[in-house]
C-alpha cells in the first residue's frame, strides 16, 4: 500500500495519466471530426458574394480578377492573388492588414474591416481563382494538442531570430519588422507559417507538419500562460531595457537616497 | 595636514552619547588588541559630506550584496555542460535536452524557496554595481579629483571598473541559456580575428572547439573566485589609499588644499553609511522583487544554431557589440592569413577608448606641467577643455552603446535599421568633436557669467535714473560664502615651448589653456567692490535706500 502511494506522487505518474488522457481524447477527435476539406465547403453563392466583396474593396489594387495591378512606373499596386489561396486571404484580412491602407514598408495589422462571414466569401472567391492553401484544419488549431516543449525548440530555431526569444518581434532590414506575437489567435499563427506574409519565410508541410505548427501555437500559448514569474518584464526584450531601468528608475531612487542623506548633514 | 569640522555641524551631529559610546567600545577593544590606535585612528578620519561623493559606497554595497547573494546561488548552480533531459516543473521545456548548467539555473528559478529572488537580486545588483562605478568614475573626472596625489588610485578605480565588466560577462555566460552561449560565441569570434595567436588562444580558453565541455567549470573558477578576489584586493587597496591621501572636497570658504572639512568616520559617518547599506539594499530587494531580469527559460538552453532578435549583453558590455555592428565587413588575405579588420578595428577603437581613461591624470599633469598637491576639487565649468573630453568620451561610448542596439531603436521607434546603422557610423566621427566644442563654449559662458556675478552681484532689474541722466541698475551683491566659491579656483599659466618643454607639448598646452578665463584676482575684486560701494552711494542719494519700485510703492 504504502509503495503504491510512494508512487501516485511520483511526478511522472501525472505525466503518464495526462499523456493516457490526451491520447484517448486525440483518437476519439480524430474519429468523429468531420473529413471533408474546408476549401470544399464553400458554396456557389460564398464565392458570387465573395467577388462582389472583391471588387468593391480589392480590386482597385489586385485587378478586377484578382491578377495583380501595376501602375504606370511598373510598381507593383497589389500582387497576384491567383493560387495564394483561402489561407492567406483569411490571415490578411483576419488581421486587419488588406484592404491595406497605404503604401508603406510593410501592411500593418490593424482591426479588420471585415466580419467573419465577409472573410469566408472573401477567402472563397480567391479560393476559387486557382488552388492554394485552405484553411487550417481545427484540431491543429488547440493548444491542447500540441507539445509546447517541442514547439519551443521549433520556434527558438525557425521563428526566434526574426521575431525574439519571447515573441516581442524584432527588427528587419529598411523599416520592416517582424510584429509581436503576443496575443495573435492560433489560426492566424498557423496561416501566418502556412502562406508567408510579406517578408516571413513559407513554412509549408514540408518544413514544419501541420502537428509541427500545432506544437508551435502550444509553445506561444503556454508562454502566455506563465506571464513573467519574475515580475515586470520589461517588454522582455533582454538586457537593454534591463541596462536603461538600471540607468534610470534605479539611479533615480538611489541618488534620491543619496540626496536627502547628504542633506541631512546640513 | 589640518582637520576642521565647522562648529556649527558639529553641534548638529550631536556626538555626545554615541561618541562615548564608541570610546566604551574603543577601549574594550584597545585593551584586547592593543589596535585601540587604529580604530581611534580611523574613527577620527574626517570624510567630507557631498551626495555625489556616496555612488563609490553604492559601488561597494552592490557588491556586498553580489557576494551574499552569489553564495547563495553557488549553494544551487551546477558548473556543469553535461548533457541532461529536464523534468523539472517548468511545463514548455519538460523533456528538453540541456546541460546541467541551464537545469540547474531553471531548478534555481522554480524549484528552490526564494531562488527566482536571489538570482534577480544578484543580476540587478550586478547592473547596479557598474552604473555606481560608471557615475562614481565620472564624478572623479569631471571634478578633477584624480589629481596629484591620486592618479594611483584613479588607476585602482580603472581596474575595478575592468574587472566589474568580466565579472559580469563571466556571470552573463554561467547559465548557457541561448544569450549566453551567443555572447561566448562572440568572444570566440575576436579571439579568433586575431592574427596567428587568435585560433590557439580560443582553442585554450574553451578547451577546444567552440563550445566544447569546459568552458562553464572554467569560467565559474573565474566568477566566484578569481574575479571576486581580485575586486576585494583591490577594493581594499582602494579604501587604504582613500585613508591615506585624504578624501577631497567642493570649494568653499575655508576649504583648502591643506586641509578637509567633514565629519568625523565615528560616529556620524558611519551611521549614515550604514543606513545608507540598508537604503540600497532595501531598493535591490525592491526591485528584484518586482521586475523581472535574464528570464533564461524563454532564452532555452544553449544550442549553436538559433540567434533570437535583440541579442545584446547586458549594458555595461554593449558598447563592445556596437563596434562590431558599426564596421562594414573588411576583410582581405595576406599570405594565407585571413586578416578581419572587421574585428581588429573596433578592438583596437576600445583599448584606445580605455586606455584613454586610464592615462588621463598622467596626460593632463603632462599637458599642464601641474605637479601640485590638489584637494579641492575643480567645479567640471572651470575646466572647460578637460570637461569637453569627458563629455567626448561619454558620447564615444553611447554611439557604440546605442549601435549594439539598432536593431531595437528601428522596431520601437519605426525607423530603418540601414539608416539608424549609417547615422551612428557617421556620428561616431562628428559626434565627439561637435560635443566637445559645445560643452567647452557652454564651460566658458559659465565662467563668464560666475565671473560677472562675482564681480557685480545680482542683477536685480530695477534701474535708478540719476539726476544727470544716467541709468544704473542696482546690483544686489552676493554674500561672501557664495563669492568664495567663485572667486577660489585655480590660476594656471599655460607652458611655454623651450626650457625643456618639446613643441608638441606647448602646442598641447596652448589647446588646453585657449579661451581660459582666468579666476578674480583680489585686486579686481576690490576694485569692483570699491566700485559697486560708489554707485550704491549715489543710488542711495537718489532713492533714500529704498528699493521698492515707484508703482508697488502706489499701492502701499
Ligand atoms: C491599397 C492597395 C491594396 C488593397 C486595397 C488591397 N490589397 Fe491586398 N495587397 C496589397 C499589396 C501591396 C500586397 C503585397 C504586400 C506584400 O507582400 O508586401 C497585398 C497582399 C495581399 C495578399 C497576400 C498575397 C500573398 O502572396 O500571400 C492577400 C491575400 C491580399 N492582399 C488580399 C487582399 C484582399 C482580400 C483585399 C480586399 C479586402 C485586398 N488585398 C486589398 C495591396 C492591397
Ligand atoms: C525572416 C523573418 C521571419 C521569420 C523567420 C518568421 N517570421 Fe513571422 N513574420 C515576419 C514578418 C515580417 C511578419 C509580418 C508580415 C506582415 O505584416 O504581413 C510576420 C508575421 C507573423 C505573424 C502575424 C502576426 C500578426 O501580427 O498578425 C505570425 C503569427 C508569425 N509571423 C509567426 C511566425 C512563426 C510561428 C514563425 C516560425 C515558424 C515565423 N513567424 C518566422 C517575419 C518572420
Ligand atoms: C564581482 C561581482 C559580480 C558580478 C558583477 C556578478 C554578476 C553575475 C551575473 C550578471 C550573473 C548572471 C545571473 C543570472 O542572470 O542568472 C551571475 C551569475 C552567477 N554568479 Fe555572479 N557576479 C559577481 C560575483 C559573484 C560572486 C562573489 C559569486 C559567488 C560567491 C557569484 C556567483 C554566481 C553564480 C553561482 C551564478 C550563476 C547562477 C545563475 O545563473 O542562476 N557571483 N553573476
Amino acid at each position: 500500500m504504502k509503495a503504491l502511494a510512494a508512487r501516485r506522487h511520483h511526478p511522472m505518474a501525472l505525466l503518464v495519466i495526462l499523456l493516457l488522457a490526451l491520447v484517448a481524447t486525440g483518437g476519439l477527435y480524430a474519429a468523429f471530426q468531420p473529413r471533408t476539406a474546408q476549401a470544399e465547403t464553400y458554396t456557389a453563392d460564398d464565392i458570387q458574394q465573395g467577388e462582389a466583396l472583391f471588387l468593391a474593396n480589392c480590386a482597385t489594387c489586385h485587378g478586377r480578377s484578382g491578377e495583380g495591378l501595376q501602375d504606370a512606373d511598373g510598381n507593383t499596386l497589389g500582387p497576384s492573388l491567383i493560387g495564394v489561396g483561402a489561407a492567406a486571404v483569411d490571415f490578411q484580412v483576419g488581421t486587419g492588414r488588406m484592404p491595406m491602407e497605404n503604401s508603406g514598408a510593410q501592411a500593418w495589422r490593424k482591426p479588420p474591416q471585415m466580419n467573419e462571414e465577409q472573410t469566408r466569401q472573401l477567402s472563397a472567391y480567391v479560393a476559387s481563382l486557382g488552388p492554394g492553401p485552405s484553411l487550417p484544419d481545427e484540431q491543429y488549431l488547440d493548444p491542447a494538442n500540441g507539445d509546447a516543449t517541442k514547439g519551443g525548440e521549433i520556434f527558438r530555431i525557425n521563428c526566434a531570430m526574426c521575431h525574439n526569444a519571447a515573441g516581442a518581434g524584432g527588427a528587419l532590414t529598411r523599416g520592416k519588422f517582424a510584429p509581436t506575437l503576443d496575443g495573435v489567435e492560433p489560426k492566424h499563427v498557423y496561416e501566418a507559417m502556412e502562406t508567408g506574409p510579406q517578408n516571413m519565410p513559407v513554412f509549408n508541410d514540408d518544413n514544419l507538419t501541420a502537428q509541427d505548427k500545432n506544437d508551435v501555437i502550444a509553445y506561444l500559448h503556454a508562454l502566455e500562460e506563465n506571464g513573467s514569474p519574475g515580475g515586470l518584464s520589461l517588454g522582455s526584450l533582454g538586457p537593454v531595457t534591463e541596462g536603461l531601468y538600471a540607468w534610470t528608475i534605479i539611479l533615480s531612487l538611489l541618488t534620491a537616497c543619496a540626496v536627502w542623506l547628504g542633506a541631512k548633514a546640513k | 595636514m589640518t582637520t576642521t569640522t565647522p562648529s556649527s555641524q558639529k553641534q548638529d551631529a550631536q556626538p555626545g552619547r554615541v561618541a562615548r559610546l564608541g570610546a566604551v567600545g574603543g577601549d574594550w577593544l584597545d585593551q584586547r588588541t592593543a589596535g585601540g590606535g587604529l580604530v581611534k585612528f580611523l574613527g577620527r578620519k574626517i570624510f567630507p559630506d557631498h551626495w555625489s561623493f556616496m555612488f563609490g559606497e553604492v559601488a561597494l554595497y552592490s557588491f556586498v550584496i553580489l557576494l551574499v547573494s552569489g553564495t547563495f546561488l553557488t549553494m544551487f548552480f551546477v558548473p556543469s555542460m553535461d548533457e541532461v533531459v529536464y523534468d523539472g516543473v517548468y511545463g514548455p521545456m519538460q523533456g528538453a535536452h540541456m546541460s546541467r548548467a541551464f537545469e540547474s539555473t531553471l531548478h534555481l528559478s522554480f524549484e528552490v524557496k526564494g531562488g527566482l529572488l536571489f538570482r534577480q537580486m544578484h543580476h540587478w545588483a550586478a547592473l547596479v554595481f557598474m552604473v555606481a562605478i560608471f557615475v562614481h568614475m565620472f564624478r572623479v573626472f569631471f571634478t578633477g579629483a584624480f589629481r596629484k596625489p591620486r592618479e594611483l588610485n584613479w588607476l585602482v578605480g580603472f581596474s575595478l571598473m575592468v574587472l566589474g565588466m568580466v565579472a559580469g560577462f563571466s556571470g552573463y555566460s554561467l547559465p548557457d541559456d541561448v544569450l549566453s552561449g551567443n555572447g561566448l560565441r562572440v568572444v570566440d569570434g575576436l579571439m579568433k580575428g586575431i592574427p596567428i595567436v587568435g585560433t590557439y588562444l580560443s582553442m585554450l580558453l574553451f578547451g577546444g572547439e567552440f563550445p566544447g565541455h569546459d568552458i562553464i567549470p572554467r569560467l565559474f573558477t573565474i566568477h566566484i573566485l578569481l574575479v571576486p578576489a581580485a575586486i576585494l584586493g583591490l577594493i581594499a587597496i582602494h579604501l587604504t589609499l582613500l585613508v591615506l591621501s585624504k578624501h577631497t572636497h567642493y570649494p568653499g570658504p575655508g576649504r583648502t588644499d591643506r586641509n578637509v572639512v567633514g565629519f568625523p568616520v565615528f560616529p556620524v559617518y558611519a551611521a549614515k553609511a550604514g543606513g545608507f547599506f540598508f537604503l540600497v539594499f532595501g531598493i535591490i530587494t525592491l526591485i528584484s522583487a518586482t521586475t523581472a531580469i535574464n528570464a533564461v527559460w524563454i532564452y532555452g538552453p544553449y544550442d549553436p544554431s538559433p540567434v533570437s532578435a535583440g541579442s545584446q549583453p547586458d549594458w555595461y558590455m554593449l558598447w563592445t557589440d556596437g563596434g562590431l555592428r558599426l564596421i562594414p565587413g573588411w576583410e582581405f588575405t595576406i599570405f594565407g592569413y585571413v586578416i578581419s579588420l572587421n574585428i581588429l578595428l573596433p578592438m583596437a577603437i576600445y583599448g584606445g577608448l580605455l586606455a584613454f581613461l586610464a592615462l588621463y591624470p598622467f596626460l593632463e599633469a603632462w599637458v599642464t606641467g601641474d605637479d601640485r598637491e590638489h584637494h579641492v576639487l575643480d567645479l567640471p565649468y572651470n575646466n572647460p577643455v578637460r570637461t569637453g573630453l569627458g563629455v567626448a568620451w561619454i558620447t564615444i561610448y553611447l554611439i557604440l552603446a546605442l549601435g549594439a542596439t539598432n536593431d531595437l531603436i528601428a522596431l520601437k521607434l519605426h525607423l530603418s535599421i540601414n539608416d539608424l546603422t549609417w547615422l551612428f557610423r557617421v556620428s561616431i566621427f562628428v559626434a565627439p568633436v561637435l560635443v566637445f566644442y559645445i560643452t567647452k563654449r557652454l564651460c566658458i559662458a559659465m565662467q563668464r557669467h560666475k565671473r560677472g556675478l562675482a564681480l557685480h552681484g545680482v542683477e536685480t532689474s530695477k534701474v535708478v535714473r540719476m539726476p544727470n541722466g544716467e541709468m544704473l541698475e542696482i546690483h544686489e551683491p552676493l554674500n561672501e560664502y557664495d563669492r568664495w566659491v567663485l572667486v577660489q579656483h585655480d590660476d594656471f599659466r599655460p607652458l611655454k615651448a623651450g626650457k625643456g618643454v618639446s613643441a608638441l607639448r606647448a602646442k598641447a598646452t596652448s589647446f588646453f589653456f585657449k579661451d581660459y578665463i582666468s579666476p578674480v584676482t583680489p585686486a579686481e575684486l576690490r576694485e569692483a567692490l570699491d566700485h559697486a560701494a560708489h554707485e550704491k552711494h549715489e543710488i542711495d542719494a537718489v532713492t533714500g535706500g529704498d528699493y521698492t519700485v515707484p508703482s508697488a510703492k502706489v499701492g502701499h
